[in-house]
């Protein structure tokens, strides 16, 4: 990892660190620094992969998920090297409509080499998630 | 056997949606219950800027749409099934500069769920797995006629 990324993760500074992912910002995700929304998927038309509803690309929603999930474990558990996803298992409740998405990440549990986490997303109301998934990720 | 038509009628399908678009998949070969699809590299996708490796995210919407797709062309009849749940296992990073291929298989068409597999690899390391995929999609209507103003409307409603 390079300087600019640890000053970044030292300062739990989610926004830059997302600023340095290529991916991030062509997905347009942030971090919105309020505890009641964490990330969210900004509405973009170039995320849409059902045109008819027009609905978000379950694959996109899916790397929104992802993406959350390692900033996540990159601020809280500062690994020295950048982790890596080993699987990642998704259900998708709800079609993800053309809007903002929010998500939110939980560390379930952190082993010595592998770590556990919970990831929900949400549209309207976080009781009503549109997705949850399951990572495990090695540090 | 590559089948043409359904190859054409598959491309039709997904390459103009708006995220592959701007990821860039391009449907290589379609055949029934089988579908190649191609990722080039390029900057957008880069998930580790000192690396230059692509982001897992990537790799999840490219098998996605391949799993998706791949049992679009298991169907006689065209229907739309959206993605019920899927599982991503990330065997090893793709090497930077080099197009990713996946390869989907609908192995299983019931009256409700289509069950599918797919993996990721570089053509010239077919041996060296960079991801691989299971997903499961459901019918929105299995017995009748498609209603297209409504596709997709959730499986659940």
């Amino acid at each position: 990892m390079n300087d600019c990324l640890k000053d970044a993760i030292a300062k739990k500074d989610r926004e830059t660190i997302l600023a340095k992912v290529p991916y991030a910002q062509t997905i347009d995700m942030h971090y919105t620094g309020n505890a009641e929304h964490d990330y969210v998927l900004k509405q973009k038309e170039s995320n849409i992969g059902n045109p008819t509803l027009p609905a978000l690309h379950g694959g996109c929603i899916g790397g929104f998920m992802e993406n959350t999930a390692l900033v996540e474990v990159i601020v809280n558990l500062e690994p020295q090297a950048m982790p890596k996803i080993i699987n990642f298992s998704l259900d998708y409740l709800k079609p993800g409509r053309f809007q903002d998405t929010f998500a939110r990440c939980n560390i379930i549990r952190k082993g010595k080499k592998v770590v556990n986490v919970a990831i929900t997303a949400w549209q309207d109301d976080i009781n009503t998630p549109i997705a949850k998934a399951r990572a495990h990720i090695l540090l | 056997m590559t089948d043409p038509a359904l190859t054409d009628f598959i491309r039709q399908l997904v390459e103009p949606l708006k995220h592959c678009k701007a990821l860039g998949i391009q449907v290589i070969a379609a055949e029934k219950y089988k579908l190649t699809l191609a990722l080039p590299y390029k900057d957008a996708l880069i998930g580790n800027s000192d690396t230059g490796v692509i982001h897992g995210g990537v790799l999840t919407t490219l098998l996605d749409t391949a799993c998706g797709f791949a049992s679009v062309a298991a169907l006689d009849e065209f229907e739309l099934a959206p993605t019920l749940d899927l599982r991503i296992d990330y065997m090893r990073p793709a090497t930077p500069h080099k197009t990713v291929i996946a390869e989907a298989l609908a192995f299983s068409v019931t009256t409700s769920v289509i069950f599918s597999r797919a993996l990721a690899f570089h053509e010239d390391e077919r041996d060296k797995p960079i991801a691989g995929c299971t997903a499961s999609f459901m019918r929105l209507k299995p017995k009748g006629q498609v209603d297209f103003d409504k596709f997709g409307a959730a499986s659940y409603e």
